[in-house]
């Protein structure tokens, strides 16, 4: 299959089975929400290094906020709902507590909870009030700038990670260009892009030769290698290959975004387009990138 | 299934028949023959109603003037009871669950001891809204009671969950001797407010006389008053924007208790 002069290999990226939480930080303004939600989702680009995946998926009016202040929703995933509570702890404790003027609400209506601010809440040692809502408890923790409100438990659901497509470009400026516009197509709700700016060069294959290390660099399609590696994956003309990892709330919206960002990075510089996956062994879900395209997943 | 007021009480008629749980899968002739009481007299909810339809669905309207009925809705845990008029004292007391609409005004006692569910009364409600009886100590348990006039004396005494809305203005010792939960005012709050409240929330829009008792903290916006404000607002209750995104005086109390109480009064310009 090709788009335009861009072939699309006939293959598919393997996802895996993650939990997924939605987080709404609001602020006295978009800056100070924003400071929250990139403070968050630091060093949260792979669960190998860093214990959960997480990104901005958009920012939200203040219309749609529950305190009626701009604010920003943030995807974390994890691998189990045990995992994405820790996180969410640490994070929204370390991240969003401490930011000026910031209120942390759950996002994500589902059937499994996991309790963040009534772990948080100690934090107001014998200081703090909830108030109920609905059906919602929030905490009041005072601060010195006033009060954090935090709710009690967040919703945590089956989701996909490591959703990914690879850009196989002539040379750096065209595949930095490719991806650029891939991202800016990607915008999916319940999708974020775990990656500096959506995007990873560093891609890894499983295991190493040193036994410390889970994952190692994907060498067959590292350009500098090609000489020296027992198969390489580049065709002659590509000098330059990047990656964007796609986690998403469901299927689905992986796939829609994988089609969108195929989409948008296909064209003239573009050699390939490619997916990193393991043989079909590892991960629960295998997203076809002929299929993607065609419509289906 | 509807219901339709045709002989008025003479004295006060408890009719805690009326209420979905009583009334679900009855047909029209079997709920026309559930007990009543005229003063201490047993009577038929059709001697006073005429009963039309089925409440499949957990659905009841009552019409007329219910001024002299009390205890609809007692003890209700679903279904939507929608009442058109006024209502009687004692409306949805000891009510777990489900939902209580009144068009009109209600008497005394509204949502005594509720645990659970919403009331809505769109005009005035009488004293003790959200109260214990008297002799009890733990009033309102949780619910919500959204009452979009005004409301009498000891708005909440006692509660110790839940949030109590009161459009208009309140009465005397409004959360008096509160042990949690939220009471909002948007008018004025009556004389000793708050009184030997131990924990949760008063909120006004107006200011307010307070006991020595009281402490005063600070003047800030939480965002937890912004919350609440538009979750009621979502709600159907009005709220004008300058009490969303204006300060608030912040008083501890009653220091006479534990001081673990917050009174947050609007301190911003007024329009």
């Amino acid at each position: 299959m090709f788009i335009e002069s861009t072939e699309i290999i006939d293959t598919f990226a393997e996802a895996f089975a993650m939990w997924g939480a939605r987080v709404i930080i609001t602020g006295e303004n978009e800056k100070w929400a924003m400071a929250a939600a990139r403070s968050m989702t630091g060093f949260a680009t792979s669960v190998i290094g860093c214990k959960c995946e997480a990104g901005i998926e958009r920012t939200v009016p203040a219309e749609e906020t529950p305190d009626g202040r701009p604010g920003v929703s943030v995807l974390l995933f994890a691998g189990s709902p045990k995992g994405v509570g820790n996180r969410l702890v640490e994070r929204i404790g370390q991240c969003v507590m401490t930011c000026p003027t910031t209120a942390c609400y759950n996002g994500l209506e589902a059937e499994e909870r996991v309790v963040v601010g009534g772990k948080l809440r100690y934090f107001g040692d014998g200081y703090q009030a909830s108030k109920v809502l609905g059906d919602s408890r929030l905490w009041r923790i005072p601060v010195m700038e006033g009060e954090f409100v935090v709710e009690e438990s967040f919703g945590v659901q089956p989701a996909v990670g490591g959703g990914n497509f690879l850009v196989l470009g002539e040379d750096l400026t065209a595949t930095l260009d490719a991806v650029e516009a891939a991202v800016d197509a990607m915008e999916v709700p319940g999708v974020i892009l775990p990656f500096p700016d959506g995007v990873v060069r560093s891609g890894s294959k499983p295991g190493s030769r040193y036994k410390a290390l889970p994952a190692s660099t994907n060498d067959a399609y590292c350009p500098s290698l090609r000489g020296r590696v027992p198969e390489t994956c580049l065709p002659e003309s590509v000098s330059c290959v990047l990656e964007i990892v796609i986690d998403g709330l469901d299927e689905p919206a992986v796939a829609e975004a994988m089609r969108r960002g195929i989409q948008a990075a296909a064209g003239e510089g573009i050699v390939q387009i490619t997916a990193g996956n393991y043989g079909g062994d590892l991960g629960q879900f295998q997203l076809r990138l002929h299929d993607i395209l065609q419509g289906g997943t | 299934m509807r219901l339709t007021l045709h002989a008025v009480p003479e004295v006060p008629l408890e009719a805690e028949a009326i209420c979905p749980d009583m009334l679900m899968g009855l047909s029209a002739d079997k709920a026309a023959e559930l007990p009543v009481f005229h003063g201490n007299e047993k009577a038929r909810l059709g001697d006073f109603f005429s009963v039309q339809g089925e409440a499949r669905d957990g659905t009841v309207t009552v019409e007329g003037d219910l001024s002299k009925v009390k205890l609809i809705g007692n003890g209700m845990s679903t279904g939507r009871l929608r009442i058109e008029g006024d209502v009687g004292a004692h409306l949805g007391a000891e009510m777990r669950g489900g939902e209580i609409v009144v068009t009109g005004n209600a008497g005394d006692w509204v949502g005594r001891e509720m645990s659970g569910g919403r009331i809505t009364i769109r005009g005035d409600a009488g004293h003790m809204v959200g109260c214990a009886v008297r002799g009890v100590p733990v009033g309102m348990l949780g619910g919500e009671i959204i009452v979009h006039g005004n409301a009498g004396n000891e708005v909440g005494h006692g509660m110790r969950r839940g949030l109590i809305a009161i459009g208009g203005d309140s009465g005397d010792f409004t959360g008096v001797s509160m042990k949690a939960g939220t009471v909002v005012v948007m008018g004025r709050l009556g004389m000793r407010p708050g009184a030997g409240m131990v924990r949760g929330t008063l909120i006004s829009t107006q200011p307010a006389e307070l006991l020595p008792t009281f402490n005063y903290d600070t003047t800030y916006r939480p965002p937890i008053i912004r919350t609440i404000l538009i979750y009621l607002r979502k709600l159907g209750f009005t709220v004008e924007d300058l009490y969303l995104n204006g300060p608030y005086q912040r008083w501890s109390g009653d220091s006479i208790e534990l001081n673990k109480g917050e009174i947050l009064l609007y301190a911003g310009t007024r329009q």
